[in-house]
């Protein structure tokens, strides 16, 4: 059913679409089970970003100061967004690995899970 | 007075006829503008008012009689105030922690007062009836009494203490303000109606008691005189406005039984909107008192599941049932203290007051009070914390968050049942993803996307440039988004937020008081003299 407002059909501006973030898109990147980091981390990212640059460049400064961080072994982490499980081809860009704007990647990493496996740090 | 005493005084007025003449007799029914002309916003909801004479004044006051309480009200409280500053009372509180509370407050709290100002100014104006009418009037000038005492009382704080003299300019500006500030601004720019459920019912009447019984409580047991007169001041119109919240309710559902399914949708709304603005409270009881009174979980048991209970039991013969999203908030009661104070201390370099790890005797307390929750989630992060601290290695987060398109929180909650996955929902709009922190804003968003795809978040206008000084150059080398931003939210990093230890805040408080900042740590700077707290001291001199 359609908002009820005093001005018929109306409709707020979209404050967030992609063309407004200067050629990058938002994407909200969260590592499970690793709740010291307790929220999905926004950041803007251009679409032609390969896959493995986000890895390589953007996640050691996010995550890096956590110890199990420099564990991970990227083969075997396992990957996914709303629409479901996926795997990153490293070479291709975010765009074409399906990452789009305001995409949310929760990414799990097998056998790290937070100081001491107990998740919550 | 009659002059000269040849005229008869006129005839005194009984109460009855006194009440009817200063109240409905002030309207008027209007001869050359159309009813639909004057009263423009009324229809547009949907709700049905059939006869505006049903309405039962909730509180048989008359503008002059209001205006002789209230007058008697601030005198009281001005009296208390002024002796609290003569004897400066800033410096009886427990400790200079309690101080980062009354940040909070100023900050987030106060604007919101203004802004119920505002709204009830518009219903006043609005509303055909002149019962309803002259409620909000009145409740729209308790709403600015509260706004101006808050910011007076509070006043002599800002004159010792950080991050309290900047409060209009960052409630528009500062991430986390917008909290607060969009949950009010959603409220003003619905209509008359939902404003009324939202603010009188379900904020006031279902809500409100947790901030009034429990925090004002817990600032009276810190020794903050001043914050308990304003907030017992207040407390005399809260109870007049929550019994508007009730007769509102019964009002529209007595009016039409088409009113029932919009009065239960906003009931559903503005109950789970209220309950993550006010969770906040969960944080500030829990770990920002430093004399706790009572734990968030037990606070949320006495003020909304018994005493919620009981009112929607009441109305279930309207045919109301208890918000939809209720479950969810006692699920939760044993996490959501934990969970912010968690985020607030990972990015406190990006905050205007500043965060500490709890000590020993609080996590013992903590785990006593929340048995099922605290020792398994989170008192095993603030250890790891506390050891890194201690190597000199502080954790901090620097990356900005996922906001929720509705409430504005960072999606920083977990799955009901689930304290080690956080809650992330989405919804597709016309091919564009928004994202939410709970089921309960997805219900909102999903209802009216046409109104929240234009929330201000601030991390999204971070990363558009739209939150930096005039004169700043985004494609200068030295450029860096965050220490601008913070300079656009009016936070000097180091100063209003940061760690309390070592802060301003904390050093002057020792230096003034020779009284430990934390009473939990014993002194951080050799100005300290006297270990013990106010209290204490006032029971050795009494003993």
């Amino acid at each position: 059913m359609p908002i009820k407002a005093i001005t018929p059909d109306y409709h707020g501006d979209f404050k967030d679409g992609v063309e407004k973030f200067h050629g990058n898109q938002i994407v909200n990147i969260h590592w499970e089970k690793h709740l010291m980091f307790a929220w999905p981390m926004c950041v803007p990212l251009p679409p032609a970003m390969p896959f493995g640059a986000l890895i390589e460049a953007v996640l050691p400064g996010i995550f890096g100061k956590h110890p199990d961080f420099a564990k991970i072994d990227w083969n075997t982490v396992e990957w996914k967004t709303s629409k479901g499980a996926f795997t990153p081809d490293p070479a291709k860009s975010l765009a074409d690995n399906g990452i789009g704007h305001k995409t949310t990647i929760r990414f799990r990493t097998p056998g790290l899970d937070g100081v001491d496996g107990n998740a919550v740090c | 007075m009659a002059a000269e005493g040849n005229a008869k005084p006129a005839k005194k007025l009984s109460l009855k006829e006194n009440y009817a003449l200063l109240t409905r007799g002030l309207g008027w029914e209007p001869s050359y503008e159309k009813k639909e002309d004057i009263f423009r916003y009324i229809h547009f909801e949907g709700v049905k008012i059939h006869d505006w004479d049903k309405w039962e004044d909730p509180f048989r006051l008359t503008m002059d009689a209001y205006w002789k309480y209230q007058g008697e009200k601030e005198r009281k409280l001005y009296a208390i105030v002024d002796a609290f500053q003569q004897h400066n009372g800033q410096f009886n509180v427990t400790d200079a922690r309690y101080v980062q509370a009354l940040k909070v407050f100023i900050n987030g709290i106060t604007e919101l007062e203004y802004d119920s100002h505002r709204g009830f100014n518009i219903l006043a104006r609005e509303f055909p009836g002149v019962g309803p009418r002259i409620a909000a009037q009145m409740q729209s000038l308790d709403e600015l009494r509260h706004a101006t005492t808050q910011i007076h009382t509070i006043s002599q704080y800002a004159k010792y203490f950080t991050g309290m003299n900047e409060f209009p300019y960052q409630f528009d500006r500062v991430w986390y303000l917008s909290i607060p500030k969009s949950f009010f601004e959603d409220a003003v720019t619905s209509g008359p109606f939902e404003f009324i459920v939202a603010i009188s019912f379900a904020f006031e009447y279902v809500l409100t008691n947790l901030a009034f019984m429990p925090w004002m409580s817990g600032a009276a047991f810190n020794g903050d005189m001043a914050t308990v007169s304003f907030g017992f001041s207040a407390q005399s119109d809260e109870a007049r406005h929550m019994t508007l919240g009730i007769e509102v309710i019964k009002f529209l559902l007595e009016q039409d039984p088409g009113n029932v399914p919009l009065v239960q949708k906003w009931i559903d709304k503005w109950f789970w909107r209220g309950y993550r603005l006010l969770s906040l409270l969960a944080t500030m009881m829990d770990y920002m008192l430093p004399k706790r009174v009572m734990a968030w979980n037990e606070a949320w048991e006495i003020y909304y599941e018994q005493n919620g209970g009981a009112l929607f039991a009441d109305l279930a013969r309207y045919g109301i049932k208890p918000p939809k999203r209720a479950p969810e908030t006692i699920a939760e009661k044993g996490h959501v203290a934990h969970q912010m104070w968690s985020v607030f201390y990972a990015n406190r370099d990006a905050v205007g007051f500043q965060m500490w790890l709890p000590s020993d005797e609080e996590m013992a307390w903590m785990s006593e009070k929340y048995p099922d929750t605290f020792d398994q989630y989170y008192r095993p992060r603030y250890e790891y914390w506390k050891a890194q601290e201690a190597a000199g290695t502080p954790f901090r987060n620097t990356t900005l968050p996922q906001l929720c398109q509705v409430c504005q929180w960072p999606c920083l909650f977990t799955e009901s049942g689930d304290p080690t996955t956080l809650s992330l929902r989405e919804s597709e709009y016309r091919g564009q993803t928004f994202h939410m922190c709970s089921d309960g804003c997805k219900d909102i968003f999903d209802d009216t996307p046409e109104k929240y795809v234009h929330a201000w978040l601030p991390v999204h206008q971070i990363y558009q440039g739209n939150c930096f000084l005039p004169g700043v150059d985004p494609t200068a080398p030295d450029f860096n988004p965050m220490v601008e931003a913070l300079r656009y939210m009016g936070i000097k990093p180091g100063v209003d937020g940061g760690d309390f230890k070592g802060s301003a805040d904390a050093t002057n408080w020792e230096k003034w008081t020779s009284r430990p900042a934390n009473i939990h740590e014993g002194a951080y700077t050799d100005a300290v003299r006297d270990t013990a707290s106010p209290a204490d001291v006032g029971a050795r001199k009494a003993g």
